[in-house]
């Protein structure tokens, strides 16, 4: 079946000829029109739609936005904050960089009615520290917005106020975890919190209620409060509504930003049309489908089972070729849609080596609170370098298992799982090629083929 | 004294053990009440919680119910309530009792998080054992023999960091031993109010320090080194001394002021190696000053009185009180006691003063409050003086009073029990001018001026008990024996009073304290044995109207004064 | 002492007003600091702790776990290439080893000309159009050998017109 055409919601302006990201632009292209009738609207009935559209988050754990919202503590006396979570940071994410540098008053907008619709006065983008032009970017737009009153105090008349600042990270991949970002924001070492108690929802910014939302998850809140969420839930497929942004890099023939209803395409349609299949004389080896902290999927495995389509239970048989690209059917074979990040390797890389340069991230990025991590990520990123550039022994695949198990499951936070899982995943999926390992490398190296690590 | 309402109590259940405690109640601490141990390294008890080192994880569950009706669903092939047990394992110092909740620490998964978390903290830890301070008393060692798998697959390069650094004039501290668990840095921020320590660079490299050109210097550094669960934050006054195994531990009270901070004495074979606090909910939690920890070496330094002597030569213990028998004899006898003597001794000085017909006083010792465990008044037991009834009104530091009647020749013998009278303001010439009997463990003009002097002992030679600024009454027991030369204070003081006319009366805490608990109305209910280790508070009514000196400290709030009429 | 320009002292008076709690100044006060100074001294570090009321070891802190702000100087140049897994498959190791051979320079170090620091960095996010590569604050994509070759030479060209012009 061939591939559907994409449905570019989000991404309507991104590379057409013309468009800028200026207030005119966006105005002529009937920018802040949903703005304007959202305030006439009961918040309440924001909060509600968006529950219907059944939007998940897009910034990795694909969390529902509506359930989110609800959880907030709008009992409190408290202000409430929203924090849009602009830190990009997951290898393989490329999406929130076009939003914010060609079309950043759609996510402003996004933002604005997201603030409404849940009482929130204050707003900070937490910006990652490599996006200076976009921060920038996000800082004249902001200006250009007050300007016109779609941000401030009196929003269009409506009695209304809410201010957006613009906050800039430093380099720091843990400051994309919700409770990382909050302590960044206050000032402090990004170390995450416990949770419990410290639930953004209740204790969040200074202890205050608060959301974070992702860039792109914010984009689909101005669709959502356009076409109204029942609307916005018959587009992609039940459970994983809307579009989403899949961003394909590597040994593909067209890299790249695509949008597409979530689950209406397939890894083969993906991988092999849109983006035109594999390098010349190269075959498919691996991928990772969901950022860097996604298991890694293996070309030439099956998946079969059972799964609920509608009220009853359906057989499925997939090769990886027919995996649908939504967090459930993801999830359901072992890894996850997380932030839509596809990252494509073909037989010319050596899954030791790939997966050396992966732990050399986490290790690099951890924060080095707790200790499962902290130490954890460093010794794996010791072993698979030692494997790589010192001696590697045939039992090594193993014992990084170990390690990996002994810290997933174990962490304060998500990081935990984020930087096992690349280990966990190579060895089951891979475990023939790591024994094999300290053999093969006395190999001379192919040509034409990059170190990794 | 005053009963604490009687709080909420609710039942968990532990390892199959149900236990009710009052709702909140940390779960370590829960278990630690039925014998459950949950190793730990960063959670303590009076710091904020921080969940980062993962070694208390255990499994949790609560009891399941229906969601609808809210029944108790039952499990059919216990026929008790099935409980609903988490999918992953948490942590137990960040949880509060919670009305049903279960605990288990018993199960593989716990035993392979323990081993899990005891294998990662132990890849980067240098293995100086042998050299380390820590040796005996380190929670790494204990919870990798109790929890740990017992062997290392680390192959890899460990993580060099700084050794040795100065972080401070007491505290030495050796970073790779460090496992990152942040209590010194809460403990300096949220008890000592220093905010001077913290951690840079980040993962694996976090190390901890001070910025650049502070130093870990305040009056509190020393209890990092307490919390510190491993050996990379020392006590350089006890660094590479003695292997704490070898070391005897006696229950003592922090002597600098009127907190009364609760310590133990470390000591070998007569030698004291070092001092720590001992813990006490109501008066210092775990914790104690560094200048209170370093009075231990004046039983060594500062000129210790080491003889009797009589008329300027060495003598017994008898002819000395004869010849300060001879001096009170002539009349004109004042007694000075000393807010630092124990009640006791106290007590025996009131006797003495009234055998002699002396009037009887008392030095002050006034310092600037720190609010936390070093309270403005320096001695420790001035409380003591008042409830024996040695005194009746508050002390000043200068004697000028005395001073005058030496002047007059009203006062023509002096019987001072370890207070220097010169630095009270008496002159070199009004010491020449009475008779002085000194008793006292150091020397200063008044010792050299005295005609009787007899070396005593200080509070580490010795048993007595104190009243601290809450009028609790708290014990501390002998930790050395007495520098040879010196004579037990009580011995003394009872021999004086005797040979003065007074009373025969006990010259030991334990037949002394029948007389003190029969006389002294306050302590009329108590015995000096059952006195429990964390003290009594005593009725301090009496005494409500005076304006002590005492700011807050952590454990005491100053009675209301009455509306200013300054 | 601190030489801040004007312009920077102004925004930071201004920056500190988009926070309730002052504290949160800190990120944006070090970014604004490390621009005008082109580091971050230990000297700043405790005066930005005084301006913000804290402890100099709670900026100091910052300044060690955020690897973009940097207490030593860099070449008048900053180029970050990324390292990680989709540039490094698709050759970034080579286009650093590139920049490194063309100016002579090991990582993080500053050039011998003073002209040029290259850092290897991790994830840009622009994964789809690796090798990345940032020459101060701009974004270069598809930097393989032979365009870091380019590149370096343009930055050689700008140093030497610059040169002439100083």
């Amino acid at each position: 079946m061939p591939a559907p055409e994409q449905f570019r919601l989000v991404f309507k302006h991104i590379d057409e000829a013309g468009y800028t990201n200026d207030l005119a632009c966006y105005l002529r292209n009937g920018g802040y029109e949903v703005l304007r009738k959202s305030v006439l609207r009961k918040p309440e009935e924001l909060v509600d739609e968006v529950k219907k559209s059944g939007l998940r988050g897009r910034g990795g754990a694909g969390f529902p936005c509506g359930v989110k919202w609800t959880l907030l503590d709008r009992k409190s006396g408290k202000p409430i904050y929203l924090i849009v979570n602009a830190d990009e940071s997951e290898p393989g994410t490329f999406k929130d960089r076009y939003i914010i540098h060609n079309d950043p008053h759609q996510l402003i907008e996004g933002i604005m009615i997201t603030c409404f619709a849940n009482k929130v006065e204050r707003a900070y983008i937490y910006i990652r520290g490599e996006f200076p032009e976009g921060a920038r970017i996000l800082e004249k737009a902001i200006a250009e917005a007050r300007a016109a009153n779609f941000v401030g105090p009196n929003i269009l008349g409506s009695g209304y106020g809410c201010e957006i600042y613009v906050h800039r990270g430093a380099g720091a991949y843990i400051c994309g975890e919700e409770t990382g970002l909050i302590e960044s924001l206050e000032g402090k070492r990004p170390y995450p919190r416990i949770k419990p108690p410290y639930f953004p929802a209740v204790l969040g910014l200074y202890q205050c209620p608060t959301i974070v939302n992702n860039v792109e998850t914010l984009c689909h809140v101005k669709h959502i409060a356009e076409r109204g969420g029942e609307a916005f839930s018959k587009i992609g497929t039940p459970n994983n509504t809307g579009t989403r942004i899949l961003c394909v890099s590597g040994h593909v023939q067209r890299p790249g930003y695509y949008e597409f209803e979530v689950g209406k395409i397939t890894m083969g349609q993906l991988l092999n049309e849109v983006c035109g299949g594999p390098l010349p004389g190269r075959k498919f080896k691996a991928v990772i489908p969901g950022g860097s902290s996604a298991k890694v999927l293996r070309f030439g495995e099956r998946y079969k089972g059972k799964r609920k389509v509608g009220a009853e239970m359906i057989d499925y048989d997939w090769a990886l070729e027919d995996l649908p690209m939504d967090f459930d059917s993801l999830q359901m074979i072992g890894s996850m849609g997380g932030s839509g990040g596809v990252i494509v390797m073909d037989d010319s890389v050596s899954m030791v080596e790939a997966l050396a340069n992966i732990n050399a991230f986490y290790s690099h990025e951890s924060c080095g609170q707790c200790t499962p991590c902290r130490e954890g990520s460093l010794w794996m990123k010791k072993i698979t370098g030692r494997m790589v550039h010192g001696d590697a022994r045939p039992e090594d695949g193993a014992l990084l298992k170990s390690v990996a198990d002994q810290i997933a499951g174990r962490t304060i936070c998500a990081f935990g799982e984020a930087c096992a899982w690349p280990t966990q995943s190579f060895i089951a999926k891979f475990g023939d090629e790591f024994k094999a390992y300290p053999e093969a490398k006395k190999a001379p190296r192919a040509d034409g083929v990059p170190e990794l690590v | 004294m005053i009963q604490p309402a009687k709080p909420d109590l609710i039942t968990v259940n532990i390892d199959g053990k149900e236990i009710a405690v009052p709702k909140g109640t940390n779960i370590i601490e829960a278990a630690r009440r039925v014998g459950v141990d949950v190793p730990h390294y960063c959670y303590h008890s009076k710091l904020s919680v921080v969940g980062n080192c993962r070694m208390c994880l255990v499994e949790m569950g609560m009891p399941a119910v229906d969601p609808a009706t809210k029944a108790p669903v039952i499990d059919p092939a216990s026929g008790k309530q099935r409980i609903n047990w988490g999918p992953r394992p948490a942590i137990a110092c960040a949880t509060s009792a919670s009305p049903g909740l279960h605990i288990r620490t018993t199960t593989p998964i716990v035993k392979e998080c323990r081993e899990g978390v005891m294998e990662f903290l132990l890849i980067n830890h240098p293995l100086d054992c042998p050299i380390c301070d820590q040796a005996g008393e380190c929670k790494l060692q204990e919870q990798s023999i109790g929890y740990g798998r017992g062997y290392s697959r680390y192959i890899e390069d460990k993580n060099v960091k700084p050794k040795r650094t100065v972080l401070g004039p007491r505290v030495m501290l050796d970073d790779e031993r460090c496992i990152l668990c942040s209590r010194c840095i809460r403990f300096s921020k949220e008890i000592a109010k220093d905010d001077v320590l913290g951690f840079t660079d980040r993962g694996s490299y976090s190390t901890l320090t001070c910025f650049p050109g502070r130093k870990l210097e305040n009056n509190y550094s020393l209890n990092t080194v307490d919390i510190c669960p491993v050996g990379a934050l020392t006590s350089t006054d006890f660094r590479f001394k003695m292997r704490v195994w070898f070391l005897k531990q006696t229950n003592s009270i922090d002597t600098e002021s009127s907190v009364g901070a609760n310590t133990v004495v470390w000591s070998r074979e007569g030698v004291v190696y070092r001092i720590t606090p001992r813990e006490n909910d109501a008066v210092n939690d775990t914790w104690m000053a560094d200048s209170g920890r370093a009075l231990y070496k004046r039983i060594r330094e500062g000129g210790r009185l080491e003889s009797i002597r009589a008329l300027g030569s060495e003598t017994t213990l008898d002819a000395a009180v004869e010849a300060a028998a001879r001096l009170m004899a002539a009349g004109g006898v004042a007694v000075v006691g000393s807010g630092r003597s124990t009640v006791e001794e106290q007590f025996l000085s009131r006797k003495l003063a009234e055998a002699a017909r002396a009037k009887a006083w008392l030095v002050s010792r006034v310092g600037e409050g720190d609010k936390i465990l070093v309270s403005a008044d320096r001695n420790p037991n001035v409380r003591g003086a008042l409830v024996t009834g040695l005194i009746s009104a508050l002390p000043s530091a200068r004697l000028d009073a005395l001073a005058g009647e030496i002047d007059s020749g009203a006062v023509k013998t002096v019987v001072s029990v370890g207070e220097d009278l010169s630095a009270a303001g008496l002159t070199a010439e009004q010491l020449r001018k009475v008779s002085i009997v000194y008793l006292g463990t150091h020397s200063n003009p008044t010792s050299a001026a005295a005609k009787v002097v007899i070396a005593t002992l200080t509070e580490f030679e010795k048993h007595g008990t104190f009243i601290n600024q809450q009028f609790r009454i708290q014990r501390f027991a002998k930790a050395v024996p007495g520098v040879a030369g010196a004579t037990d204070d009580l011995q003394a003081l009872s021999r004086l009073v005797a040979a003065a006319g007074g009373p025969a009366l006990g010259a030991d805490v334990g037949s002394l304290w029948p007389a003190i608990s029969s006389e002294v109305p306050a302590l009329g209910t108590m015995s000096y044995a059952s006195l429990p280790d964390t003290g009594l508070l005593v009725d301090g009514t009496p005494w409500a109207g005076l304006p002590f000196i005492e700011g807050p400290t952590l454990h005491f709030q100053p009675a209301q004064k009455e509306a200013a009429h300054v | 002492m601190m030489n801040l320009r004007p312009e920077t002292l102004r925004k930071i008076d201004e920056v500190v007003t988009h926070y309730p709690v002052k504290r949160s100044a800190a990120l944006p006060i070090l970014h604004l600091v490390q621009e005008d100074q082109g580091l971050v001294s230990n000297e700043a570090v405790e005066w930005i702790a005084a301006r913000l009321e804290l402890q100099p070891i709670n900026v100091y802190e910052l300044v060690t776990f955020y690897p973009m702000f940097r207490q030593k100087p860099i070449g008048r140049r900053h180029i970050k290439v990324c390292r990680t897994l989709s540039c490094a498959i698709m050759g970034g190791y080579r286009t650093c080893s590139e920049f490194q051979r063309q100016f002579g320079t090991g990582l993080g170090e500053v050039s011998s000309d003073g002209e040029v620091t290259v850092e290897f960095v991790e994830c840009l996010a622009s994964c789809g159009t690796a090798p990345v590569v940032m020459i101060d604050d701009a974004l270069h994509e598809k930097v393989d050998v032979a365009k870091a070759r380019e590149l370096s030479e343009k930055i050689k060209a700008e140093a030497k017109s610059a040169a002439g012009t100083r």
